[in-house]
């Protein structure tokens, strides 16, 4: 197994490679939601959300839209990393940890999809000659 | 808990133990505005789009739950979360500022910039005095606008 340490080699557990992609990946995404929430938060607050045509007109810009989707996907990958990290660091024991995992991956991946089809579903509804809300 | 496991190795000392410093506390308040942000930012961002594509009534309802609910008599309910909402609201941007700054203090770090001792705690120090002058700002802005109509 591998070229990692003799204890490693003798557990099996020898270098995979990929020991660096998780502190990337994180700075990456961190990156895009520098980006990506500074101008959401900035559009939150010149935007007049209690006019819910004025937030959909916004919303199925396809520019917004697309930088929207971009923001869901950066925001919930980075979130999927930084709240494993937490798991890790402070859920012990086999079983839990493991749950604990499992049910970040589907808020993350499951998040993520409702995200996106929700800002599909505003960008497009025009186009498919819906109502809001239809569809 | 670990130290009940059969061979348990020994875990560092925790929170209660340390004397709390700029660096540490920052550090600190990296994860939990990050994982506030993760969980209660996530999941109210998630409810305010889905609300918005499901239509007019629908967001009339997030609003009149999280923000100001319009009607006349307003039910004992209404009345905790709209109060219950601005106190996440505020608070979600304060952990968006402490992250952000935080953030941009670690890429900084990455470089390898910013150990030595007195520029690592000033850095620190300074994440705090923007995150909560930012928003504080927002915040004052929000209100003014809202008594001024």
């Amino acid at each position: 197994m591998g070229n990692g340490t003799r204890l490693g080699r003798v557990r099996g557990l020898g270098s995979s490679h990929h020991g660096s992609a998780h502190w990337i990946q994180q700075r990456l995404t961190a990156l895009g939601n520098v980006l990506l929430v500074t101008w959401f938060v900035v559009s939150m607050f010149r935007l007049p959300l209690g006019d819910h045509a004025a937030v959909l007109r916004w919303a199925s810009n396809p520019t917004v839209a697309v930088a929207l989707i971009l923001m869901v996907a950066s925001v919930f990958w980075h979130l999927r990393l930084g709240l494993q990290v937490m798991i890790e660091d402070y859920v012990h024991g086999e079983a839990t940890r493991i749950l604990s995992l499992v049910l970040l991956n589907f808020y993350a991946i499951g998040g993520a999809a409702y995200g996106i089809f929700a800002i599909i579903r505003i960008a497009l509804a025009p186009a498919a000659g819906l109502a809001p809300g239809g569809m | 808990m670990a130290g009940n496991q059969p061979g348990a190795r020994p875990r560092s000392p925790h929170l209660q133990v340390y004397k709390w410093t700029p660096a540490m506390a920052v550090s600190i308040f990296h994860r939990v505005s990050g994982d506030g942000l993760a969980i209660i930012g996530g999941l109210l961002f998630l409810w305010w789009l889905g609300a918005l594509a499901a239509g007019p009534d629908a967001y009339a309802a997030f609003l009149a739950c999280v923000w100001h609910d319009p009607s006349p008599e307003i039910g004992t309910f209404h009345q905790i979360t709209n109060f219950l909402g601005k106190i996440v609201l505020i608070g979600l941007t304060w952990a968006f500022f402490q992250h952000l700054f935080s953030g941009l203090r670690h890429f900084v770090l990455d470089t390898g910039a910013g150990y030595e001792l007195k520029t690592n705690k000033l850095w620190s120090l300074l994440v705090f005095v923007g995150s909560v002058t930012a928003t504080a700002a927002v915040w004052l802005t929000v209100f003014a606008e809202a008594f001024n109509g």
